[in-house]
């Protein structure tokens, strides 16, 4: 068992021709993900990967031939909003968003949309997930993890991978891997995430790497105090980060107060969660 | 990307918000000639990006054309904040009754546009915000559906005005509501929004703040970036495609992902030494950024030792480790550095660097210990 991701997966790649989607196309098929199509309009009736993986103009028309029930997005991101609307159109009910740099208010109203229909996006700017050895939706790096029984749930992309070799070092494999992305509004949240590994059977601890910015860890906190019987522990990246300042991501940033490490991490520890000083202290909390 | 009040007034004019009679200008001759136009009493206003301009003697009232242009001379000459005031607002003053605030934002968590309005104008928000909460009234706009009229009369109600100002102000929270909408903000308010003696509604004060991201759909907006307020560093990491904020430490870090960067910098702190900045490469970052980050590194004269924290994914070690080779061609520098390479193509860029004068580091607590001593030891040489 897994969340959101599993064998049974038939993913879909918009955005497959462009030098990214094609690099990572290839690199999610090495992980045993059965990616059915691609999506680029106007190459509608191209294979690309050596004929492996048929392109179309549409995601209807994709979803027609082929039954994909997942998509990954790779497309630029002034075109992104316009692929999660259409994937939510042709009945996707799983979208991952990888593109960094959409519009805020872009993401306001497919957010609304999305919520509408009741489809379910992880992202944007996010690396995407990854359920080791059996499918891989996204660029996170199959070979620094492997199958196992924590749950990782992150705003970050490279951090998370540190805290995935961190694991791995210490022989912890992972059930599912998710990045929720660094975009100040984004589909799935951290309460979203933890639920699901509360309700997987094969999760019983889960890790959890939050930022500064918003109050999204706040929230996780009082979901893990008043629902959680699993044990979370937690990394929180920003302690020395100025406020007022973006520190890279558009979500990271401290504004009016809100949003410090400091406060997260009183959120957390009041809610019995144990913050790690730094991320390769993250096994040592789970043993 | 911020704008200066003067193009935030400009924005909201071609919304149909009533702003005061003035104009911008860089020198003061034309200071008096602007004021001599718009006849009587003007007030002269600093142009820069940051707060509390007033209270730095950054805005000041003349009562005539030539005080304006002394006025005017002083703070063309005044820094703020350490910014240099290179412009300057000459504004038509007005006799204020009431000062109101109305302000719109992206709320994080409900998703949406919140509008707020207050009856405390004239004050900072956030300094309301603490100390009067409760006269601080906000309505949540669904993108999809905009604002309606009722939300409006909402915040109108809130704020305690005269009936017959209720149409004007309408009027002008469509005018701020279209403006943020149509330019890809994340911040617009009008602080004050004035009712004068005569019975005028009229923005006296605006602020605006732009989404990067959504800039490639206004060209023209792009090119109201300041550049003048930009530090040179940030504009030139712009240029480059990175992130970078300078911080006041000692020690230069070069990192991949924003998370990373901000855990790199935790982790210096943590074992007792100071980030001299955050720097996030990006994904994919090829050697010609990497070299860019560098030389802006080492431009920062506070830099004692330099750590490259880098864990390969869509970045591929080899191609960041020619990147450190090559700035440091173009610029030789004496200072130790720690690199720790990880995950993709981490042994080829290692076998690069080899020859190279440079410590390796296994993990970031590692990288992070030995940047720190060697900082140390550059200091006491």
């Amino acid at each position: 068992m897994s969340i959101l991701v599993d064998e049974h997966t038939k993913l879909l790649v918009q955005g497959i021709t462009g030098r990214e989607g094609l690099f990572h196309t290839a690199r999610m098929i090495e992980h045993g993900t059965n990616v059915v199509a691609g999506v680029t309009p106007l190459k509608g009736g191209e294979w690309v990967l050596g004929g492996k993986v048929p392109v179309f103009d549409t995601v209807k028309s994709a979803v027609e031939t082929t039954g994909a029930n997942a998509s990954v997005i790779f497309v630029p991101s002034r075109f992104s909003a316009d692929a999660i609307l259409e994937a939510a159109d042709a009945g996707i009910s799983l979208i991952v968003c990888i593109t960094e740099g959409i519009p805020v208010q872009d993401m306001m109203k497919v957010r609304r949309y999305l919520d509408q229909m009741g489809v379910r996006l992880v992202g944007p700017n996010c690396p995407g997930l990854l359920t080791p050895g059996a499918a891989k939706v996204g660029i996170i790096p199959g070979d620094i993890t492997g199958p196992g029984n924590i749950g990782v749930v992150s705003r970050s992309g490279t951090l998370t991978y540190e805290v995935l070799l961190a694991l791995k070092q210490n022989e912890m494999g992972v059930s599912t891997c998710v990045g929720i992305g660094g975009d100040p509004i984004n589909g799935t949240s951290f309460v979203d995430t933890l639920e699901l590994f509360e309700a997987d059977p094969l999760t019983e601890k889960v890790v959890l790497i939050g930022e500064i910015g918003g109050t999204d860890e706040e929230r996780a906190a009082e979901y893990i105090r008043d629902n959680m019987t699993k044990q979370v522990v937690a990394f929180i990246a920003g302690k020395t980060a100025p406020p007022g300042k973006r520190m890279g991501h558009a979500g990271a940033i401290v504004e009016g107060g809100e949003g410090t490490a400091e406060d997260k991490i009183k959120a957390l520890a009041a809610a019995g969660v144990m913050t790690a000083d730094r991320p390769e202290e993250i096994p040592e909390l789970l043993k | 990307m911020k704008l200066h009040e003067y193009q935030t007034k400009l924005l909201f004019a071609e919304h149909g918000i009533p702003i005061p009679s003035g104009q911008m200008t860089m020198n003061a001759a034309e200071a008096k000639s602007i004021a001599e136009e718009l006849g009587g009493k003007v007030i002269v206003k600093s142009q820069v990006l940051v707060g509390g301009r007033g209270k730095a003697g950054g805005i000041r009232l003349a009562d005539t054309p030539e005080e304006a242009e002394d006025i005017a001379t002083q703070i063309l000459g005044m820094k703020i904040k350490d910014l240099p005031v290179r412009k300057v607002l000459i504004d038509e003053a007005v006799d204020i009754r009431t000062e109101i605030y109305l302000g719109i934002t992206n709320d994080r968590t409900r998703r949406c546009p919140v509008m707020m309005a207050s009856s405390e104008g004239g004050v900072e928000i956030e300094e309301v915000a603490k100390t009067h909460p409760e006269k601080i009234v906000r309505v949540g706009i669904d993108p999809l559906l905009g604002l309606r009229d009722y939300q409006a009369r909402y915040l109108a109600a809130s704020t305690e005005m005269p009936h017959e100002h209720w149409r004007d102000f309408m009027s002008i929270t469509k005018g701020l509501y279209q403006s943020f909408m149509q330019t890809d903000a994340t911040m617009a308010e009008i602080n004050p929004l004035v009712i004068t003696a005569d019975e005028r509604l009229l923005a006296v004060d605006g602020k605006m703040v732009l989404d990067d991201n959504g800039l490639f759909r206004h060209p023209e907006l792009a090119e109201m970036r300041d550049r003048d307020e930009e530090a040179p560093d940030e504009r030139e990491a712009r240029k480059y495609g990175l992130s970078y904020v300078k911080l006041d430490g000692e020690i230069g870090c070069m990192v991949n992902g924003a998370g990373l960067a901000m855990a790199t910098m935790d982790v210096i702190n943590l074992y007792g030494g100071s980030p001299a900045n955050f720097l996030d490469i990006g994904g994919g970052a090829s050697a010609d950024k990497v070299a860019a980050a560098i030389q802006i590194i080492l431009r920062d004269p506070n830099v004692k030792a330099i750590l490259f924290n880098i864990f390969g994914g869509i970045t591929r070690g080899d191609e960041v480790a020619r990147g450190i080779l090559s700035a440091l061609k173009k610029t030789p520098s004496d200072l130790p550095m720690v690199v720790r390479l990880v995950g993709t193509n981490a042994e080829e860029g290692r076998l690069l660097l080899a020859n190279a004068d440079m410590e390796t580091a296994i993990s970031l607590a590692d990288a992070a210990k030995k940047a720190i001593a060697a900082a140390g030891a550059g200091e006491g040489s």
